[in-house]
């Protein structure tokens, strides 16, 4: 098992440093094939693990495989966990790259950077892969940060556009915000267990519960709260949570490919994954939970808000991204983690089916992202259209679809927890429904209907994208559709992530739920009544009316409410707030101490000053040294007297 | 009849007019030198009557070391002198300051 553990996390590695390093030796085509293979293999093992995990019964393992070194009786290593829980996310994270690995080679057909591309898309697939299969909080970091430094190179691979390296450096920044807390949640984690493994803090987990630290003046905190939100603040980073999400949207100025791939389907996921695999910390902390449910809920619903005004295609996924982010950290917070991982699953088909279908059309249309300049698009791609369908009725959660089981079961588990702020999450995630299929449908329906706007000169070459755009799509639409089925059951109601996932009895929402499970025909028909999929009707409705019936209507909406498309348009200022009040003061700070520190301290006192000053007592020393002979000699002579004076004395 | 104090007196005496010599004197290098020679004369003076009031002979075989290295050092510092004549054409002290600070 060492060796196939080995082999899934280091081949996408050696394909990334021979694609990077040796990217002119080995030309396009090598640089493709080489990287295609090693995510193959990869993905490949990660699903023979799975099937081993399954069907085999194979053990947990947790071993670990070399020692980095070991400071002061904290051992740092490399190290991989394998149960269930990461299985299941190499093989999502493994296939879904494989699919994009493919994708690329049409999209970024004519790109310069061709090699550099595919070595960073590898190097992202080995990042990830030891994040999830870390057995440390030492590797989670170091993936953490991993994945973070390759998303920064991926968003700004088009270098020489400014906009491109203001999203790039945004990102970096405000994951760094996030990445702050976290290494203070594991800081706090480490101070009262002495180790980085994660069994020492889980087996910890109740103790730690009990403990206190303080922080500010002499007021107690809850040790555990306290790692708990510092930890979630770092998934706040990087899962893009309000708000800490707006690095997200502005990352879309990368190729469609990385999109589709970090800020859709993995990266985002990993603050999720994260927090479902520390569920033994979390749950005994209600106070954490709560500000997770709060912090989700606020994201699904109110960043789905900002997807209804967008009109860059890209952009609208992106705010879709961002609230199906939110609606599996409502499923974190309610203590139904099994239900979020089930929605990460399902939703990284889905938002990767939607990205890379957003990238064909936008290949066809010669690299035009605005959705007011297409339309009509149906009869020109059939195979784009048809799942983007798909993707778009996973993604509102239409029956028998796989994000109608995820999304479903998600609801109603928020709807059956009894955490602060359920309430509050609750009604969040059903409006989020409605606005979910609003902004899905809406660009559907401006994409792929109505009347033709597309440039003249854009209409003569529209055709199908070739093949290696296509088949990935295919390959994703059809987990997106019939994922759920066969995955519903055990993942949520049975014991499929086993000792994985740990939820104390009184939060096991998921459980209560399961006491009225009867398969997944049962769940669809029960699925029938419930409000949800209404709502989503509804949505699809409205945006039938407002963007194909009558055009007109959705003009006279915007004129009436105004103000509130101003502020929605604005992304409710944040980015103004952040760029106003935040970076200006920190700017100032920095420029404070430049001036300050640096300038006048550093510079002006200890090494300037420090001349200055030899200089100034050197200029008065210096009229000693007349040059005349007879001075010299007069003071050797007086010294002479004083020295012997003093020896006879 | 002389005793050591007289021979004493006259070294001392001789090593102060040496010194007053090199701090009085502010014109001319060669008299610069014949001060020093004539410290160190002081000193051997100040040797020899030590050694013959003592009956030890180590003294005055120091007195003819530092008499050979006092020849040599004149040989030195006359010879320094001729070059230093030669570059600034001057031997007057008040002119050689090129150590100030």
């Amino acid at each position: 098992m060492d060796n196939i553990l080995l082999t899934i996390v280091l081949s996408p590695l050696l394909a990334a440093i021979i694609a990077g390093l040796a990217g002119k030796q080995i030309g396009r085509k090598g640089a493709h094939t080489v990287t295609i293979l090693g995510v193959a293999i990869s993905c490949a093992l990660s699903l023979y693990v799975l099937k081993a995990q399954l069907i085999d019964g194979m053990p947990v393992y947790n071993e670990t495989v070399y020692q980095w070194m070991s400071v002061g009786g904290i051992n740092m290593e490399v190290g991989f966990l394998v149960d269930r829980l990461t299985a299941l996310m190499m093989s999502v994270v493994t296939f879904v790259s494989l699919m994009v690995h493919i994708y690329t080679i049409g999209y970024m057909h004519d790109d310069p950077g061709y090699q550099r591309f595919f070595s960073y898309i590898s190097l992202f697939t080995f990042s990830m892969l030891m994040l999830v299969m870390s057995n440390n909080f030492l590797q989670l970091f170091f993936g953490w940060e991993a994945v973070g430094v390759v998303s920064y190179l991926l968003i700004g691979f088009w270098y020489t556009r400014p906009t491109a390296i203001f999203a790039n450096l945004k990102a970096f920044l405000v994951n760094r915000v996030g990445d702050f807390g976290f290494i203070l949640g594991i800081a706090a984690i480490v101070l009262y267990t002495g180790s980085l493994d994660y069994f020492d803090a889980f087996v910890a987990g109740a103790d730690i519960a009990g403990a206190t630290i303080n922080i500010v003046g002499d007021s107690q905190w809850s040790l555990l709260t306290v790692a708990c939100i510092g930890l979630f603040v770092g998934a706040m980073g990087k899962s893009a949570q309000v708000p800490l999400h707006v690095w997200l949207p502005d990352s879309m100025e990368g190729p469609t490919p990385i999109s589709a791939l970090i800020h859709a389907a993995t990266m985002v996921t990993a603050g999720v994954f994260m927090v479902a695999r520390m569920s033994p910390l979390f749950e005994f902390s209600e106070t954490a939970l709560t500000f997770v449910l709060v912090i989700g809920a606020t994201t699904a619903l109110f960043t789905g808000f900002l997807g209804l005004v967008q009109n860059d295609i890209k952009r609208v996924v992106a705010y879709s991204t961002l609230s199906q982010l939110g609606y599996m950290t409502v499923a974190l917070g309610a203590s139904a983690y099994a239900a979020g991982i089930f929605h990460l699953m399902t939703h990284a088909f889905f938002k990767a089916l939607l990205f890379l279908a957003a990238g064909s059309v936008i290949i066809a249309l010669h690299h035009e992202q605005d959705m007011r300049k297409m339309g009509g698009l149906k009869k020109y791609m059939p195979i784009t259209y048809w799942t983007s369908l798909a993707g778009s009725l996973a993604l509102i959660g239409f029956p028998g679809t796989a994000g109608f089981f995820s999304k479903d079961a998600l609801i109603e588990a928020v709807g059956h927890s009894g955490i602060a702020g359920s309430g509050y999450a609750y009604y969040c995630v059903l409006a989020g429904v409605l606005i979910t299929a609003l902004y899905s449908f809406r660009m559907f329906f401006l994409v792929f209907h109505g009347k033709e706007r597309i440039d003249e000169d854009a209409r003569h070459h529209l055709h199908e994208s070739p093949w290696v755009v296509t088949l990935p799509l295919v390959m994703l639409a059809i987990p997106s559709l019939i994922i759920g089925w066969p995955t519903i059951g055990p993942l949520l109601f049975g014991d499929f992530f086993g000792d994985a996932i740990y939820v104390l009895p009184v939060h096991d929402v998921l459980g209560q739920l399961g006491a009225d499970y009867h398969g997944p025909v049962a769940f669809l028909q029960h699925g029938l009544q419930s409000p949800v999929l209404y709502l989503a009707l509804a949505g699809v409705v409205i945006a039938w009316y407002l963007y194909l019936r009558n055009p007109l209507a959705a003009q006279a909406i915007k004129d009436r409410f105004a103000v509130i498309h101003r502020l929605l348009d604005n992304k409710y200022y944040l980015d103004n707030f952040n760029e106003q009040v935040i970076a200006r003061a920190s700017r100032l700070i920095g420029m404070g101490l430049w001036r300050g520190g640096d300038g006048a301290l550093i510079d002006g006192v200890l090494v300037d000053g420090t001349a200055n000053l030899i200089g100034r007592i050197a200029g008065i020393v210096r009229r000693v040294q007349t040059g005349y002979l007879y001075h010299y000699a007069f003071a050797m002579v007086i010294g002479l007297c004083v020295l012997v004076g003093w020896l006879i004395w | 009849m002389l005793t050591l104090t007289h021979f004493l007196m006259l070294s001392g005496v001789l090593f102060a007019i040496s010194i007053a010599g090199i701090f009085i004197n502010r014109k001319n290098m060669i008299l610069l030198l014949m001060c020093i020679e004539l410290l160190l004369l002081s000193v051997n003076f100040n040797f020899i009557a030590f050694s013959r009031y003592l009956g030890d002979i180590n003294g005055q075989v120091f007195v003819f070391f530092i008499l050979t290295v006092a020849a040599a050092e004149a040989a030195i510092g006359l010879a320094i002198l001729v070059v230093l004549f030669r570059t600034r054409s001057s031997i007057n002290v008040q002119d050689i300051n090129s150590m100030k600070g």
